[in-house]
């Protein structure tokens, strides 16, 4: 033991030290930095993406690219309209299937399940989410796919199969933000419905699912930008064709479809066209986020 | 610790006027806009034990970590008026919050082991401040331990973890682990509140033991509490939602629940104690 | 009457829930079944531990399990010490304002960036611009600003399940900030940081999109980090397009749905623990 213990003559405070000082600022500094990257990542994205696809606008022109409507690279045809309309299709009938199931599997979840039976689903879900999505693609090309082959007839290429397996591949992103907006529902609010003689099923529809409404609209929305991003299983059983929305079992194509079957022969404008699609795609992603930030801030509002 | 009110008179017999060890004067204090402490003045005597008392959020837990500077952790806090440790202002320019904490130990409501071993808890401070060597770490944690009276319970037990401890001990390990860096001052914030009754007795014996070499301030919601344990009392009060708090009345322990001069306090005391 | 319909209602909207719960656990076994089921058949130590060989990728997969977890790994290296002080940033020092805020979009946009834009990212800036060529650490780069976001996030709520008693125990002994986070909060959060870094790695191991057009596709056995390679991921998605050697793309899946699950049990193995011993 170094020091006397309460000696009489009181120690002098220590003034805080030049060394400890310049050192936890530095720490500070390094950690705001390290933080600061994840900014860093999105503008090195923007910027390099971005640098490689801009020329698009200007050699193929703003209404070539955006307003076109045919994608025909050997003829120097760059209109994404056809992809545009593939992701929209695929993606709003991948949630019109999804959603539900997702929303259902939720109140499941945190409203009726037995804790045992919650127990085998919940983990289910989370490693549903884990499932890399190529074998996913893979499942879908060689189960799904036949089945709609015999359901609407030719291969089974097209948005029908690749709504089966994006509705699955959205439930994890859905569930998991759902269960978590009805989680932070007060429990007084379900004891006084069910005080009331309300059944479960009025408990969940009149008063959970309003009260956690924002937070399943942020779920919904967060699923979506999941599956416009989706790029492998969507690839897999789509069709990739670059042509307008014909029927639910003919071939499409979709944004991210597009740049993995054009990118490994394009050069030239076509390879530009290429990261062009990837600038759309990642404004539609960061506007979903967005949009996401802005419900939040509109639900703090509210409270 | 026999009758309710007997100790409070033995720390005056020692006959040369009691020397001070921290002096409060005109502090004010500031949640943002909020101004939840005014005025306070008081003269806080070295080696002896001093309560604060009052109703639920009167401000004495704020005071009690204005004077460890505890509150610079929260963001948008400010103090106005000074606070004398040994004659020097713990808030002057420069001052080092952390080694102020280093003598002005605290203890918390809630026992907060750190999930590691007990030796480790009780080591983690000497290590901070530079103790490297096995050997004196571990006369230091022993010493420590000792001294809170938790030595003969966990001397075979010292590599297992701090949380594995009942809730009495756990307090009593985080007491050694305050003593364990030598502080001349320890404040105690509700330190029984949290736990079981056998072990608050444990505790109060060992602020009556510490007191010899460590001046003590204990925040309590318990008036027994304050009357079994300490030499002088601070009674805290928020007259209304909204207004800061204030200091009502600060004297021997044996007079505040006795013959209180202010009537807020009387009230209080007979209220809560009768 | 009233009543009864009021009952009928409810027990039809009940099975409906219990059917959406269970339909996404039947989907969740029927994929890892029939993945299972038919590549079983296929793993044999040949099958894993050799090279493919002639034009329908004959023989084993070894080159890929390689190049897999080789890419995995170094991102894990990558990544690990950036985002875990940037979540002691964010957790710890950062006062509410314009920056976080910044910085917490950004995350949620990087989180959400579509991996095929990751993978175009990266082949413009590291494979091309930095003339790092397809290669491990073009992938391992490119990986690591996708799990960047997610241990980012992991390791924050970790360190924020901390209780601030403990953090006041440490400063109340005269600990500075640092020690305090280095010592105790740190120590303290660490399995669940560990369990959010194992999850972020199973995300990589599963990325095709942004490996095959930073790592490229050619079946190579990686040795040092410039070596380009093709990930299982890759290999599964060439052979079954390709459809020339099925019973290959069968074993592939299984190893990589294997590997997966390993990642994601250990990570639950792991925090089932932790909270067992905290318990």
């Amino acid at each position: 033991m170094s020091e006397t213990q309460t000696s009489s003559a009181p120690r002098e405070l220590k003034l805080m030290s030049r060394s400890t000082y310049l050192k936890e600022a530095a720490l500070k500094n390094l950690f705001m930095l390290c933080a600061t990257m994840a900014v860093a990542g999105v503008v090195l994205i923007f910027l390099f993406v971005g640098w490689r696809g801009w020329p698009v606008f200007s050699e193929v022109g703003l209404k070539g690219f955006l307003g076109g409507s045919e994608w025909l690279p050997t003829q120097g045809l760059f209109g994404i309209l056809p992809l545009l309309v593939g992701s929209l299709v695929v993606t709003l009938g991948a949630l019109a299937l999804g959603a539900p199931l997702a929303v259902g599997t939720a109140v499941f979840l945190s409203e009726i399940a037995p804790p045992r039976v919650r127990s085998v689903v919940r983990p289910a879900v989370e490693l549903l989410a884990g499932v890399p999505s190529v074998v996913f693609g893979f499942f879908g090309l060689l189960v799904v796919r036949p089945i709609v082959a015999d359901l609407t007839g030719g291969l089974g290429f097209g948005p029908l199969t690749a709504w089966l397996i994006l509705a699955i591949m959205i439930v994890p992103t859905i569930a998991t933000l759902t269960e978590d907006a009805l989680g932070s529902v007060p429990d007084g609010i379900r004891e006084a419905s069910y005080a009331m003689g309300a059944t479960t099923w009025q408990t969940i529809w009149r008063v959970l699912l309003p009260a956690a409404k924002i937070g399943i609209i942020d779920a919904v929305i967060l699923g979506m930008g999941r599956a416009i991003g989706e790029t492998m299983a969507v690839l897999m059983v789509v069709g990739n064709a670059p042509v307008f929305f014909r029927g639910i079992g003919k071939p499409v194509s979709t944004l991210t479809s597009q740049i993995v079957m054009d990118m490994p022969y394009a050069s030239g404008v076509h390879r530009t066209a290429l990261f062009g699609l990837a600038i759309i795609l990642f404004l539609i992603s960061m506007g979903l986020v967005g949009l996401v930030r802005g419900l939040s801030r509109l639900r703090e509002g509210t409270r | 610790m026999s009758d309710t009110l007997d100790c409070a008179a033995s720390p005056a017999v020692e006959g040369a006027a009691p020397e001070v060890k921290i002096t409060v004067r005109d502090l004010d204090f500031y949640y943002g806009d909020f101004h939840a402490l005014t005025g306070i003045s008081c003269d806080i005597k070295a080696r002896s034990v001093t309560a604060f008392i009052g109703p639920s959020g009167c401000g004495k837990s704020t005071f009690l970590r204005c004077l460890n500077r505890m509150n610079d952790l929260i963001p948008g806090t400010r103090v106005d008026g000074t606070v004398l440790l040994d004659g020097q202002d713990i808030y002057g320019p420069g001052v080092d919050p952390v080694d102020l904490r280093r003598r002005v130990g605290m203890i918390f409501q809630q026992p907060n082991p750190f999930p590691m071993s007990i030796y480790d808890n009780v080591a983690y401070g000497p290590r901070l401040h530079g103790v490297k060597k096995k050997s004196e770490l571990d006369d230091i944690v022993r010493d420590s331990l000792e001294r809170a009276n938790l030595w003969k319970e966990v001397k075979d037990i010292l590599d297992r973890g701090g949380l594995t401890l009942s809730g009495g001990q756990q307090q009593r390990l985080c007491i050694a682990r305050v003593l364990a860096v030598q502080p001349d001052v320890l404040l105690m914030d509700e330190p029984c509140s949290a736990i079981d009754p056998t072990s608050v007795q444990k505790i109060e014996d060992l602020m009556a033991e510490l007191k010899s070499s460590v001046t003590i301030i204990i925040v309590t919601h318990n008036m027994q509490q304050a009357a079994r344990t300490s030499d002088e009392t601070a009674f805290f009060l928020q007259e209304r939602s909204g207004e800061p708090a204030v200091l009502v009345e600060f004297g021997r322990t044996a007079d505040i629940f006795t013959s209180p001069k202010d009537k807020r306090t009387e009230d209080y005391i007979t209220g809560r104690f009768g | 009457m009233k009543r009864d319909a009021k009952n009928l209602t409810n027990t039809l909207a009940l099975a409906a829930f219990w059917v959406a719960g269970i339909t996404t656990v039947v989907v969740l076994f029927a994929v890892i079944g029939y993945v299972f089921i038919n590549g079983a058949r296929q793993i044999s130590p040949e099958f894993i531990f050799t090279n493919p060989h002639g034009v329908n990728a004959e023989g084993g997969v070894w080159p890929t399990i390689v190049a897999t977890l080789y890419v995995t790994g170094l991102a894990m290296l990558l990544v690990t010490p950036v985002a875990v002080l940037a979540a002691v940033y964010l957790a710890e020092y950062a006062v509410q304002g314009r920056l976080v805020r910044t910085i917490r979009f950004a995350a949620d946009t990087l989180a959400s960036v579509p991996s095929i834009v990751m993978g175009l990212f990266g082949l413009a800036l590291f494979v091309e611009s930095m003339g790092l060529g397809f290669s491990v650490i073009s992938g391992a780069l490119a990986l690591s600003f996708l799990m960047l976001p997610i241990v980012m996030r992991t390791t924050e709520e970790a360190i924020r399940a901390v209780p601030k008693y403990i953090r006041w125990g440490s400063y109340g002994l005269g600990a500075s900030k640092w020690q305090t986070v280095s010592r105790v909060v740190l120590p303290a959060a660490a399995s669940r940081i560990i369990t959010g870094i194992i999850l972020a790695a199973g995300r990589a191991v599963g990325e095709t999109a942004v490996v095959i057009f930073t790592m490229g596709t050619m079946i190579n056995t990686p040795i040092l980090p410039t070596d380009p390679g093709r990930s299982m991921t890759v290999h599964l998605y060439q052979l079954s397009m390709e459809g020339i050697n099925m019973p290959a793309a069968f074993g592939t899946a299984l190893l990589l749905m294997a590997m997966v699950l390993a990642f994601n049990l250990s990570a639950r193995w792991l925090l089932r623990r932790n909270r067992r011993m905290q318990g």
